[in-house]
């Protein structure tokens, strides 16, 4: 069980913080010899596998590492092209490492602001009166927990689909935020949260919460 | 307990069936409107959950709920949605949306050569089947609706 991660959403959809606390890797590293018997392609400023599925690399996977060193994007680190790299025969065998593509920042704002669009929508083709927006999506690998305040702030939660006590720790975070982000006299409101003591307190109730997976009545 | 409405899409956004039993709310837009509202936000959703899935997925999006309502979604490798929303109590009912598409939509319009495929089914018999169908589902209420 585990919580892998947390947004907090401002009311105009920006994201203003985000922490990723757990992340399950599923890596796949293989020595290849010339030619590459899988197909890359370019794809978002990232090499991923085309076609080619086997040994865990899978297709939609991204090349992280290439002899152990990561790469940056679709640039190896001294700053050649992976695919020119890869396509040179004097460069076998080489050692490549597959895995899920890691979100990148901009990503993380993009998906923020697509959630904030999702949760109108969703309420906006209820079948009832009165619904609020989406506050739990439930997929086979993980479920969203979503928690809108009364100012428009959204905290979302992304977890292991058996954790418990979910419910609690969002109010938990809103109770963070206004103790150490709203209370700080340095942050402005709707702007990026950067506050040591919110960061190291929402570290904290992460941590309770996973192992518990509850707060218990009373808070 | 209780059944709220459905839709059946194709893998272009087609909308090829919709009945609707409990409703209380319309979308307050037309229904040609709505279909492509409902279509779109479940492909973005897809694509959102995709993105944020920190493991591979295999079955992908199954559900999600608001205050007042839950939204089951089922998706066949064929790419035809089966989409139902229920109340709150609930539970997964992939096998039911599953039951719809091979035994009522497969049977009844993939299976008959007077229904063409890629627009609204015209069948009344796969309609009253499938509303019976509903009906008979434990957690459908007998409310009135």
């Amino acid at each position: 069980m585990a919580i892998f991660s947390v947004y907090v959403v401002n009311k105009a959809g920006g994201l203003i913080y985000q922490l990723d606390s757990y992340a399950p890797r599923a890596e796949a590293e293989k020595t290849f010899s010339y030619p590459l018997d899988l197909l890359l392609k370019l794809h978002d400023e990232r090499v991923l596998v085309a076609f080619g599925q086997r040994d865990g690399i899978r297709v939609g996977h991204a090349v992280l590492a290439i002899n152990g060193v990561d790469v940056n994007g679709k640039y190896t680190a001294d700053g050649k092209e992976v695919l020119e790299y890869l396509g040179n025969p004097a460069n076998y065998p080489v050692s490549i490492r597959f895995g899920r593509p890691r979100l990148t920042s901009n990503e993380k704002l993009m998906l923020a602001s697509m959630f904030h669009s999702l949760f109108a929508i969703g309420s906006q083709l209820s079948p009832e009166q009165g619904s609020s927006g989406i506050e739990m999506l439930e997929t086979d690998t993980f479920k969203l927990h979503c928690f809108q305040t009364l100012t428009g702030i959204k905290f979302v939660v992304l977890a292991d689909p058996r954790q418990a006590g979910i419910d609690s720790l969002l109010r938990k975070i809103y109770e963070i935020y206004s103790d150490f982000a709203l209370k700080n006299p340095f942050y402005s409101l709707e702007m990026p949260i950067r506050c040591e003591l919110f960061d190291q307190n929402l570290k904290l109730a992460l941590e309770v919460a996973e192992k518990a997976g509850t707060f218990g009545p009373g808070s | 307990m209780t059944v709220h409405n459905l839709y059946l899409f194709d893998r272009n956004g087609v909308c090829l069936h919709y009945s609707e039993w409990h409703r209380k709310k319309q979308a307050g837009i037309p229904k040609e409107e709505e279909y492509k509202l409902m279509y779109g936000m479940l492909f973005s959703i897809r694509s959102f959950v995709s993105k944020m899935s920190p493991l591979d997925m295999k079955d992908g999006f199954l559900a999600f709920q608001t205050s007042r309502y839950k939204l089951h979604y089922y998706e066949t490798p064929t790419g035809i949605k089966v989409v139902m929303n229920t109340d709150l109590g609930v539970g997964p009912i992939r096998d039911v949306l599953h039951h719809i598409y091979s035994a009522l939509y497969v049977e009844l319009v993939v299976k008959n050569p007077l229904c063409p495929l890629g627009q609204t089914v015209q069948s009344e018999l796969f309609r009253s089947r499938l509303d019976s169908y509903v009906r008979s589902l434990p957690f459908f209420s007998a409310r009135a609706g």
